[in-house]
């Protein structure tokens, strides 16, 4: 009831900014790129809001809370990953792009095979990583607040984003993001705190208790330090696993669309920067914080009470219950649902930008609008059918569909496919279209087949490939064959205009504003 | 809203790109990212192959149940912090040289 509530108060206020930015989105860069007038502090906090999903706040803290420190090696990666966008990819992507990240090798490469290929890999990324989340906001739903299905709060949390990105472009789907981004970081303080509070406030006694969790397993009672390595993470290939899923994560964050996409509402690349260190602090904070909701989860509500009343997912509400009551655990759930909207949020508006910029205006139009605003038309129609397909797909998969691998092949598609061309567009002369082709071909293939053949989908003793996490391989080959394919061709025209994108690209001349 | 650009045509990129000016630039800017890139993924791939593959290592405890792992794993957050830190500060001075190169071609 309490959580009902607090979540319509989210709603309330979300619809709110939606009417309030919908009167401000008028023209296209308004519509794309919030009139490029958001400042750094505001796009660090949408990028932690745009970032930071279900899969952190309830997946890490499940994690923990089951296999202890080796889900904490989730939460590092997710933060040192910014250093690769922060260090190679902000700045030139705002200073050489307009939109989307095919802008950028789009910029001297041939255009039209260029974005089909950028753009089809956008799509494939943002639509799995955003049925994941729904598939997961509909599962927590159906057990937060009782009497809602499955299907209505899929439906609800599809017309929802939908809403925010048709009405509201990127000025509402940015403050969206700013306001869940508050209520995540001011709900995990607050349970971080109460934990604390648990053990009197003494670091000492709290990691006495997580060297000493205490669960059943097979009517035995076990007792285990939660602090060792290696629970989730067991040999044979457990190790390799982990350096793979740190490849992904690494490589992969850099080339996330709907991150990328947040560079261009900006003004400059100086803004830029500074807003990857704030989204730096925001993320880091929060997942030094999974410290104490994973082990908290873990110690203070037990492996056992967790795995009755929901599973895996439910370790941070039920923590909420268990030291704040009620109240507290309708606060909790009504933040788990607005990060799934906000983040879903995101995603739709990178797809149906990279849709209606890359694929309809440059590809199909041959980069002119036949009329003026026809390319927002199109985007708010591509965000209605990435809407629909969303919802149905999420329907069809059902609440109990194992999705975490949904989450895996988005982060591989963007380390693989993505990365590598972004990189080797701005910094290798000799680059061309045919590698460019060749490099997103070879690491979306590579991704998804592995993905196809690994443990998440044909099972730990059937699969081909042990990995569950494919980068390892995937990433490699992404490169090879963006780089193989340049060699095989030349392209002087591609090569003359190195000079333009590298100087626009590095200095910020002739860039967008 | 699109401001009017700066005339970019004929061979101003070119000429940028040669310019004493612009070399120093990029200069200055691999200096600080390719160490920063090197040792950032160093440090940071260090950690899952030393948990993966030395973990008798890894497992020592340092104080109370506190053990190396979880050292290792917090200290990567403040040195990326620390990473982040360190490029905003030298990148104050690439915003002058971007800043010093873009009026050069404008004034023209």
């Amino acid at each position: 009831m309490i959580a009902l509530v607090i979540f319509l108060m989210f709603v309330g206020a979300t619809l709110g900014i939606t009417w309030w930015a919908s009167r401000r989105s008028r023209g296209t860069t308004a519509y794309f790129a919030a009139n490029r007038q958001i400042t750094a502090w505001q796009n660090g906090f949408a990028v932690a809001g745009d970032y930071m999903s279900a899969a952190s706040f309830l997946g890490i803290a499940g994690i923990i809370a089951f296999q202890g420190y080796d889900g904490f090696m989730y939460s590092v990666g997710w933060l040192v990953a910014y250093l690769t966008v922060l260090l190679i990819v902000a700045e030139p992507l705002r200073n050489a792009g307009k939109y989307t990240m095919a802008d950028v090798l789009a910029y001297r490469l041939s255009p039209r095979p260029v974005r089909a290929m950028a753009s089809l890999s956008t799509l494939v990324v943002s639509t799995f990583y955003m049925i994941a989340q729904m598939v997961g906001a509909g599962a927590l739903v159906a057990i937060l607040l009782k009497g809602v299905s499955y299907n209505v709060a899929v439906t609800g949390v599809g017309i929802l984003m939908v809403i925010y990105v048709v009405f509201g472009g990127m000025l509402a789907t940015t403050w969206v993001q700013i306001t869940k981004a508050i209520l995540l970081m001011g709900g995990t303080i607050l349970l971080s705190i109460l934990v604390l509070a648990h053990f009197g406030f003494s670091f000492t006694s709290f990691f006495n208790a997580v060297g000493n969790v205490t669960y059943t397993e097979g009517g035995r009672t076990v007792v285990q330090d939660f602090m060792k390595p290696g629970l989730r993470f067991k040999p044979p290939y457990g190790a390799l696993d982990l350096i793979s899923l740190g490849m992904a994560l690494i490589f992969g964050t850099a080339g996330l669309p709907h991150i990328l996409v947040r560079f261009y509402t900006v003004p400059d690349a100086k803004t830029a920067r500074i807003s990857v260190v704030w989204a730096m602090g925001l993320i880091g904070a929060f997942y030094i914080m999974t410290t104490f909701l994973g082990f908290g989860a873990a110690t203070i509500v037990g492996r056992d009470v967790i795995a009755v009343n929901g599973g895996t997912n439910m370790s941070a509400p039920l923590l909420a219950k268990q030291l704040g009551g009620e109240i507290f655990f309708g606060f909790i759930s009504a933040i788990a649902f607005a990060t799934i909207l906000a983040v879903v949020a995101g995603l739709t508006i990178s797809a149906s930008t990279s849709f209606a910029h890359d694929f309809f205006t440059n590809v199909i139009h041959h980069g002119k609008e036949k009329k003026p605003g026809e390319e927002v038309r199109v985007a708010r129609i591509a965000a209605f059918v990435v809407g629909a397909v969303a919802i149905s797909i999420a329907i069809l998969l059902g609440p109990t569909a194992n999705v975490a691998f949904l989450v895996a092949l988005a982060f591989a598609v963007a380390a693989s496919a993505n990365l590598p061309v972004i990189v080797l567009s701005l910094f290798w002369r000799r680059f061309n279209t045919s590698g460019a082709v060749a490099g997103l071909a070879t690491g979306l293939a590579a991704s998804l087949t592995l993905i196809l053949v690994s443990p998440s989908i044909m099972g730990a003793n059937r699969a081909l490939f042990p990995l569950e996490n494919p980068g390892i391989v995937s990433i490699p080959v992404g490169f090879l064959g963006a780089i193989v394919a340049t060699l095989l061709t030349r392209e002087p025209s591609a090569e003359q205009k190195f000079d333009e994108l590298r100087v626009r690209a590095q200095t910020g001349l002739g860039a967008e504003r | 809203m699109t401001t009017p650009k700066p005339k970019l045509h004929g061979n101003v990129w070119q000429e940028v790109a040669s310019s004493a000016e612009f070399k120093e630039l990029q200069r200055a800017k691999l200096r600080i990212v390719v160490p920063a890139t090197l040792f950032f993924i160093i440090y940071y791939f260090a950690l899952p192959i030393l948990v993966g593959y030395a973990p008798s290592i890894m497992e020592r405890k340092v104080f109370g149940y506190v053990n190396l792992a979880y050292v290792f794993a917090l200290s990567q957050f403040f040195v990326a912090w620390a990473i982040a830190a360190i490029y905003l500060r030298a990148a104050t001075r690439f915003d002058a040289m971007s800043k010093a190169i873009i009026n050069k071609v404008e004034q023209r």
